[in-house]
Parts: structure tokens; C-alpha cells; sequence
């Protein structure tokens, strides 16, 4: 038997398109469905054209072969409205869910910082919080698994062309569940994030900047180790990923300045926004279908 | 220029951009202070905020003496005509202080994006709008568009409901006949019923004759700050442009003097600095840089050496928006290292 999980990709977008061409390098996750609501949808007929299944009628269009094309991972690359439903009807058919919208009806997911946790736990629905989220909140845990974070801080600067629609229609998602999860996951006492949209041409390339008040003052040498450490976890699935500055101390304050470019798949590389999540969120299954070949943890049941 | 019997209503700025200028440190006290100036001089509308907005508060930005919640329960009760307005950057505030805002008594609200993204903007201008709010769609750096592509942006707030548009000359770049462009095409193009405002910066020592353009291309608001308090080389000074408007003839509906006693005897004693078109000011407006950079830099020149103008111009060359003062120490921080690694 293969020890990669078969998957299924609903979403044939950008970051659908993306995840999927990531996958196709996988030793671990094998992409085999990609759906859609769309016929005429052109990342549908991209996925048929590298031999993928289709469905234009949405999930309900290949629950029927979960079980007969041994079905384990799902990817929602949808939105938050639709997510609940199709989370829903795959866990019920012991389907391990990967949601890149912002519904977070499951833990928050920041592999370098918690994924081990997730999988060990075998979450059946795990989040992948938000692009700047992905980007800062490792750093913030590098320093909070130092010395305790009283108040963090993160500011995200994206290029135009990679913020699409849904972003845009409720911006005010991205603040709230970024600043959430820069507490619960990040460690910090409160949590605070901002993002900037920024036209330039050519489309400038991802930056964040992380700041953090440390109770106290700042074991600089430990903070910077940790923080250097951090970065080569999250380089491991993000090649892009650079500190560009920092950690710079200024009493209680410490800040790190980073910029993530992206692998280029399908999105081009400035958009390191959108690279991180799809790379997060295939880092995070196949972390999954690791601990289950190791025996660490048992395949779900099929209901 | 004939402005005789133009009708304008003056929308100070003192404290909301003026917070750029004193780090976000006004005291409630000062603020009480100012505003019942203001509102006995006669002027309509008056701007509360953190420098940045409503959520502006924190390590990028500043954090300022106070929380805006705290600055309107304190200022709006005194206020016996004026109205408090509100800032909101998407991105940084949410819908949730906009619900503050208003339920503390704030009258306006004014939702600013960068001039190209508008679209980030429409669940907070339909909310407003929703509360029947004064709604003000507030298109910043409008500079760095054409005037058709601006007029694309402002139909979009337009759309969700906004019942103002600004075009607003963030790092005081524009020439008259830019501002009387823009205005121009706002006013042709939109609806009649949609008002048009203009808010200017001193940085190229335009402010007034912008915002006369403004006036005489149709603008039914035009922001200013008592004393120019605000970022950068400060915002069109008010109480020059009511003495203007008076010599003009044009309808402003300000005591002269009393806008005049605000500026010297209110404002001017608080400042922290001189506001005026300095060195780094001037670069902000040649280069087309947003103004509340100006501190920033000029901190960061102190801290890392680089002459605050060459950042500025750096900054300017890489398009930066409003908003990202983050980048200002990064920058510093990277000019630092190149130049080491010149001289090392």
C-alpha cells in the first residue's frame, strides 16, 4: 500500500491551481479530485488536463468515490460560507479537512508552531488562520518561547494583484482572525494585526513586520536564536521566506522584518501571501499522512 | 478666480491629523480645549481620532495618550454645534469601531483607502451608511492616479453608499491644476446629490491655493487644521483660509477672529515643533511621500544616521502607501547596511 494520502481539492482557483501544483511534488499527499461549481471553470479543465477528476457540481460531485478512490485529505479553498457544509459532509466520511478560508471552525493550524499537536491529536478540521498569520505568527512564537509576550503586533503589506475579492469584501476578517490567532497560537497576552495593500508596480513582494513587548527585558541572545531557528523551520516548506532585519531591540520591543516570496507554481512570486498558505496548508497534511505511516496515529475510521 | 457667495463647509483636522504631529499625545484636556474653540468660531465639523484612524493605537503607529472612545466621550458633550467625525483606514480599524464611534456620538465617518482600493472599503461605508451616518468615502495619495481612475474608485465608494468623496492630496504633491482636475471630474461625473471635499498638505506651500481650486472646481468640503496643525508640513491652516475666503467674498460661515485666536492662543503653544515646510516637509511633497512619514523618518535619521530626506526619497521611488511606516525603520535599517558594507 502507498504511503501518500489521496486527495481532494475543492476550489479550482488561484489557490486551488497553486496547492495542486505543489501537490503534484508531494512524497507524501496525491491529488485526485479537484472540484468546482463551474463547468466552464479554467482551473477545471487545467486539473483534467494533468489527469485529475473533476466534478462541476461541487463536493456532492465525488462524495460517492471517497470511499472507492480511498479519499483522506480535503483542501477547501472556497470561502467561509460554503466551508461548514463541506467540512461537514467529508468528515463524516472520515476525511481529514485542510481549510484555507477564514470559517475557523476548527484549531488554528501554524505548522513549524502547532501542527505536531493537531496531528497527534488527529483534528479532523484544522484552519490555516490567514496569509499574514502564516508569515508573523512563528516569529511571534520564537519569541514567546523565550520569555512571555505581553502585547505582539504584526503588519502585513501585500501587493494589489494578490489580494482577490472575498479579501477585499471583508477585510475586517483578516485583522480579527490574524490578531486571534497571534494569541492562541503565537502565545502572545493580546494580539494585534494590520494589513496594507500596496498598488505598486511591479507588484512589490511580501512583507511583514513583527513586533513584540516581552515582560521584561529581552534575553536578546536567546530571542535572536530562536527567531533564526524559526526562520529556517518555516523555509523548509517556504524557500522565500527571509528575514530581512532584525530582531532589533529597543527597550521592551523587539522587531523582526521579513519578506516571503513565493515559489511561483501558479501564482507569481511576489504574492509570498498566497504561497505561504498553500504550502502551510500541504506542509500540514502531509504531516498527517507522516504520523500515519509512522504509526503514530490511526487513519479515521470511514463512517 | 471668482469664489463670491461659494458655499463651503471647513472640516478642521487639528485632532485627527494634528495627532501625527504631537505622536498621538494630545491630552483630553487640550482636546476639550481646541474643540470648544472651534466650535465657537463657527466650524461644522471637527475630526477626532487617532492620527490613523479609529484601531490606530499601537507600536506602528503610536500609541496614543488616550483611546478615541475616551477622546469622544470627553470632547463631544461640550461641543454646542459642531460635529465630531471620525477616521477609519480598512485594514487597520473595523466595522466594530465604527459601531463604537457611533454609539460615543460621532456624526461622520469618513472611510479612507489608498486611491486604487476602494474596494477594501465596502462593508465599513455600507455600515455607515446603513447607520445613517454622514458617510465619506476619503481616496488618499490621489496623486499617484490619473483623474479617470480616480473618478472609477470614487464611483465604487459611491456605490456603497458614501455621501461625500474626497480627493485627498496626502503628501502634498499636487499642483493647482491637478487638484482642479480631479475636482472637476468628481463633480461632472458623479452624482449631484454627491458631495466632493478636498483635503490638502502644506508641503509644497500649496495648501490654500489647492484648496481654492478645489472650491472653484466644485468642492462642497474642504479640510483644514487651525494653526496647520497635522502631519508633515501641517494641513491647509485654517484660519489663513477663512481670511482668504473672507476677502473673496466666498460663504465659509467662520468667526474670523476667533479661528485666529484658536491657532495663536490654543494650538501654537502646544506644538512639539514648529509646523512648517522644513527640509524633510519639502521632500515629502516633492517626492510625493505620505506626510505622516515625516517624524518617522527623521527619527529613524537619529537612531541609524541616514539623512531622513534619503529615506524619504527611497521610499517615494518604492511607491510606498499610507500606512506603511513600518517600512521606514526597515529601509533605515537596510541603507544602514549597504553603507557599511560601503565604507567597512
Amino acid at each position: 500500500m502507498s504511503k501518500k494520502l489521496n486527495a481532494v481539492i475543492i476550489g479550482p482557483g488561484n489557490i486551488g491551481t497553486d496547492l495542486l501544483m505543489k501537490m503534484q511534488r508531494s512524497e507524501w499527499v496525491q491529488p485526485v479530485w479537484m472540484v468546482g461549481i463551474d463547468p466552464q471553470s479554467a482551473g477545471l479543465s487545467r486539473a483534467q488536463e494533468m489527469g485529475i477528476k473533476t466534478s462541476a457540481t461541487g463536493v456532492d460531485g465525488m462524495l460517492a468515490k471517497v470511499a472507492e478512490d480511498d479519499i483522506r485529505i480535503a483542501f477547501d479553498a472556497t470561502s467561509a460560507y460554503v466551508h461548514a457544509e463541506n467540512s461537514q459532509k467529508l468528515n463524516d466520511l472520515g476525511v481529514i479537512m485542510v481549510d484555507l478560508t477564514p470559517a475557523a471552525i476548527g484549531p488554528y493550524c501554524v505548522p513549524p508552531v502547532n501542527l505536531v499537536q493537531h496531528a497527534k491529536q488527529l483534528e479532523m478540521n484544522v484552519n490555516m488562520v490567514t496569509c499574514g498569520g502564516q508569515a508573523t505568527i512563528p516569529i511571534v512564537a520564537a519569541v514567546s518561547q523565550v520569555q512571555a509576550v505581553d502585547y505582539a503586533e504584526i503588519v502585513a503589506t501585500v501587493s494589489s494583484k494578490s489580494v482577490g475579492p472575498g479579501t477585499r469584501q471583508n477585510i475586517d476578517e483578516f485583522t480579527r482572525t490574524t490578531a486571534s490567532a497571534i494569541e492562541k497560537v503565537g502565545g502572545a497576552k493580546q494580539g494585534k494585526a494590520i494589513i496594507i495593500i500596496n498598488p505598486a508596480e511591479p507588484p512589490l513582494i511580501m512583507r511583514d513586520t513583527v513586533h513584540c513587548l516581552c515582560a521584561g527585558k529581552p534575553d536578546q541572545v536567546a530571542i535572536t536564536e530562536s527567531v533564526h531557528a524559526m526562520v529556517e523551520q518555516v523555509q523548509k516548506y517556504v524557500p522565500g521566506y527571509r528575514l530581512v532585519n532584525g530582531p532589533v531591540f529597543d527597550g521592551n520591543k523587539v522587531s523582526v522584518f521579513m519578506e516571503v516570496e513565493g515559489l511561483g507554481d501558479f501564482l507569481p512570486k511576489y504574492s509570498g501571501n498566497l504561497d505561504i498558505m498553500t504550502a502551510a496548508a500541504l506542509r500540514t497534511a502531509e504531516m498527517f499522512a507522516e504520523e500515519i505511516a509512522n504509526g503514530a496515529i490511526q487513519l479515521p475510521a470511514r463512517g | 478666480m471668482d469664489l463670491t457667495g461659494i458655499k463651503v463647509k471647513l472640516h478642521d483636522m487639528s485632532l485627527r491629523d494634528g495627532m501625527h504631529a504631537k505622536r498621538h499625545q494630545i491630552s483630553i484636556e487640550q482636546m476639550q480645549f481646541i474643540a470648544m474653540g472651534l466650535d465657537e468660531a463657527g466650524i461644522p465639523l471637527i475630526e477626532v481620532t487617532h492620527g490613523d484612524g479609529l484601531g490606530g493605537s499601537s507600536l506602528n503607529y503610536g500609541f496614543p495618550a488616550h483611546t478615541d472612545e475616551a477622546y469622544f466621550k470627553a470632547v463631544i458633550p461640550k461641543l454646542k454645534n459642531a460635529r465630531v467625525s471620525a477616521l477609519l483606514l480598512p485594514g487597520i480599524g473595523t466595522v466594530d469601531h465604527l459601531k463604537m464611534a457611533q454609539a460615543n456620538g460621532v456624526a461622520c465617518i469618513r472611510v479612507a483607502t489608498h486611491c486604487t482600493e476602494a474596494d477594501v472599503s465596502e462593508q465599513h461605508i455600507g455600515m455607515a451608511a446603513k447607520m445613517e451616518m454622514d458617510t465619506v468615502g476619503f481616496l488618499m495619495m490621489a496623486h499617484m492616479i490619473s483623474a479617470k481612475k480616480l473618478l472609477e474608485q470614487a464611483k465604487l465608494m459611491e456605490s456603497y453608499g458614501a455621501n461625500c468623496i474626497y480627493c485627498t492630496d496626502s503628501a502634498g504633491f499636487m499642483l493647482p491644476d491637478e487638484v482642479t482636475e480631479k475636482v472637476g471630474l468628481l463633480r461632472a461625473e458623479l452624482n449631484p446629490g454627491t458631495e466632493i471635499g478636498f483635503h490638502g498638505h502644506h508641503n509644497m506651500g500649496m495648501a490654500i491655493a489647492n484648496s481654492l481650486a478645489a472650491m472653484e472646481a466644485g468642492a462642497d468640503r474642504i479640510d483644514g487644521s487651525v494653526a496647520g496643525l497635522g502631519a508633515g508640513a501641517g494641513n491647509t491652516p485654517l484660519e489663513v483660509l477663512v481670511a482668504v475666503l473672507e476677502r473673496m467674498g466666498a460663504d465659509h460661515g467662520i468667526d474670523l477672529y476667533k479661528i485666529m485666536d484658536v491657532a495663536e492662543d490654543r494650538v501654537t503653544p502646544m506644538m512639539d515643533q514648529p509646523i512648517r515646510v522644513d527640509r524633510d516637509a519639502l521632500t515629502l511633497g516633492y517626492a510625493g511621500v505620505y506626510s505622516s512619514f515625516l517624524l518617522f523618518a527623521k527619527r529613524a535619521e537619529q537612531k541609524y544616521g541616514i539623512p531622513a530626506r534619503d529615506i524619504l526619497v527611497e521610499l517615494g521611488r518604492r511607491g510606498t502607501v499610507g500606512g506603511q511606516e513600518d517600512m521606514i525603520e526597515d529601509l533605515a535599517l537596510t541603507m544602514a547596511k549597504a553603507r557599511e558594507a560601503t565604507h567597512g
